[in-house]
């Protein structure tokens, strides 16, 4: 074997595990915050304070409840499934970082800010999030619970339904992109597009996917509030019906990795949704100065402008009921994006727009 | 190459065991979660072929969807272990024989590999340098199999209204939210002013 061990496996393994840190802590410490950030916007919404004692601002709030979560005790119940109930929550949490891998933050001296750029990246996140039902449905029936198992059957079923449309309005953007590779969707978004059609070029975020795909991009945000459970679509742990439903047996750290997977998601989610509508890590004018500000910081933004979404469709919304949940995703979502696929398929086929 | 013989042997050592514990565990939603874990290896196993997106369509679909509809259904029957094990020995010979006639099955294709290498023509051709997997697939099933594949993607879309038609019955006296008739409501005939005399009551 010519290159010996070091240059060969350990190198290579030690730059990967310093790569995906890079990527995981600033994730982790931004969902710690978000924590913050959706306690403090909801306090503003419904005209409070929120926290404001643990630090400036309450700024160490997460900390503190970070602390509280892992000193407490972690309580089994007796008639629970023990293995597949711890492995529940760390199910969750694991696949909410794991969707990270994919994920491109930006390029760097020609090369990409990505841990992984595979081909398929796009199908990835896709699966990825199509399994974070695994950790909800075997926590429900390891708890051996009625609130939790009815919450994790409602989960069930109301993932998969909207996996449904999520997957027809990626098939969308795909068309419009020509790849799966998440970084050449956020390229095909840069180069072709609105803007270049209408002769400004400088207007780059008119060639991003949220114009053209308008619709597409409202059902995909709505379809990625259900998917992670968010409001107002909570009703796996809605808390006036099943106390909290999933997660009422857990406590203490068991919880918090719960709590954890659910906030890591949203953000994956809202990464997701500004890569494939938003340009990722492009700039939204082609000017030298906004040029110059490093794509990652770009996504950040974007990314959060999403989470803001999501805090405030919490604050606004009252839940839906089951049926009506079920009925928007089946009866009103699904029809809408297939027809919308053969449509966008035939006009960039007609208007010969199809990518290369 | 070291890593790569390392992985497959751990995903396919995985995913037989995995599959051994599908049909022994005693709970069957445990055999749903291996069975989850063996559609896992294999799918990892596919990665390591160069079919990544046959990788990740078994997980989107098989994982994803099927398996969970599957775990849902197991949940809620009323199982009975002992009543579960009883039938072990009746099914032993049939079972025993299904498995015996798939294995002989696999020896048959792979020693005609072996013996006959005109047989490894059919072999399926790995993807070439420069073509992404999904573009090979799509060019291939859009071109040569077309009719094929619409005939499939007919003959699901028969079973799908199948299995609605088989399922959809029409219940009476069962109130449904009708969207469009609540939007219609208008104040006139919702909202009434009644007055009220006072100490008489409506």
């Amino acid at each position: 074997m010519e290159g010996g061990f070091w240059t060969d496996f350990a190198w290579p393994a030690v730059l990967l595990v310093i790569k995906i840190v890079a990527v995981i802590v600033p994730v982790v410490l931004a969902m710690a915050w978000l924590t913050y950030a959706e306690r403090k916007i909801i306090a503003a919404v419904q005209l409070r304070k929120g926290p404001n004692v643990v630090g400036w601002f309450g700024l160490l709030q997460p900390i503190a409840d970070g602390v509280k979560l892992i000193f407490k005790e972690t309580v089994i119940p007796s008639g629970a499934n023990k293995v597949v109930f711890i492995i529940a929550p760390l199910m969750t949490f694991v696949l909410a970082l794991v969707g990270w891998a994919v994920i491109p933050f930006g390029t760097w001296d020609g090369g990409k800010l990505v841990v992984s750029d595979i081909n398929v990246g796009i199908l990835y996140l896709f699966a990825i999030s199509s399994l974070g039902v695994y950790g909800i449905i075997m926590s429900g029936w390891a708890s051996n619970s009625r609130y939790a198992f009815l919450g994790g059957l409602r989960s069930a079923a109301q993932m998969v339904s909207y996996e449904v449309s999520i997957g027809f309005v990626l098939i969308t953007v795909l068309l419009c992109a020509g790849s799966l590779n998440l970084s050449e969707i956020v390229l095909a978004q840069k180069e072709r597009g609105l803007a270049t059609v209408l002769g400004v070029p400088a207007l780059t975020f008119l060639n991003w996917y949220w114009l053209p795909l308008l619709p597409m991009f409202v059902i995909f945000f709505i379809s990625a509030l259900a998917e992670t459970n968010r409001h107002p679509f909570d009703l796996p742990e809605a808390e006036a019906e099943l106390v909290t439903g999933y997660n009422v047996e857990y406590s203490a750290f068991t919880f918090a990795l719960f709590f954890l997977g659910e906030y890591m998601n949203m953000i994956l989610m809202s990464a997701m949704t500004s890569i494939l509508f938003l340009g990722g890590w492009l700039p939204p004018l082609d000017v030298s100065w906004l040029n110059w500000i490093p794509g990652p910081i770009w996504l950040a933004l974007k990314i959060s402008f999403f989470l803001f979404l999501f805090i405030l469709a919490r604050a606004a919304y009252p839940r839906y009921r089951y049926d009506q949940l079920m009925r928007l995703g089946w009866k009103v979502f699904l029809p809408l994006t297939l027809v919308a696929v053969v449509v966008y398929a035939g006009v960039l086929l007609y208007a010969g727009w199809l990518p290369k | 190459m070291v890593l790569q013989a390392l992985a497959f042997y751990v995903f396919a050592a995985v995913a037989v065991a995995a599959g051994i514990m599908v049909v022994t565990a005693r709970n069957p939603v445990h055999s749903v979660l291996f069975l989850i874990l063996a559609f896992f290896n294999a799918a990892g196993l596919f990665v390591l072929m160069g079919a990544e997106f046959l990788a990740m369509i078994l997980i989107i679909v098989y994982v994803g969807a099927v398996a969970v509809l599957f775990l849902f259904v197991v949940m809620m029957l009323d199982i009975d272990f002992v009543e579960l094990r009883q039938g072990f020995v009746k099914y032993l010979p049939v079972g025993g024989l299904i498995g015996i006639v798939l294995l002989v099955e696999l020896f048959v294709v792979v020693g005609g590999w072996v013996s006959l290498p005109a047989t490894k023509s059919a072999i399926a051709e790995p993807v070439r340098e420069g073509v992404s997997n999904t573009a090979a697939l799509g060019r291939l099933l859009y071109t040569k199999y077309v009719y094929l594949f619409q005939a499939a993607g007919l003959i699901l879309f028969v079973a799908m209204i199948g299995a609605i038609v088989l399922t959809l019955r029409h219940r009476e006296g069962v109130k449904r939210q009708k969207i469009a008739q609540q939007l219609k409501r208008t104040r006139a005939e919702s909202v009434q002013l009644v007055k009220v005399k006072p100490g008489e009551g409506v």
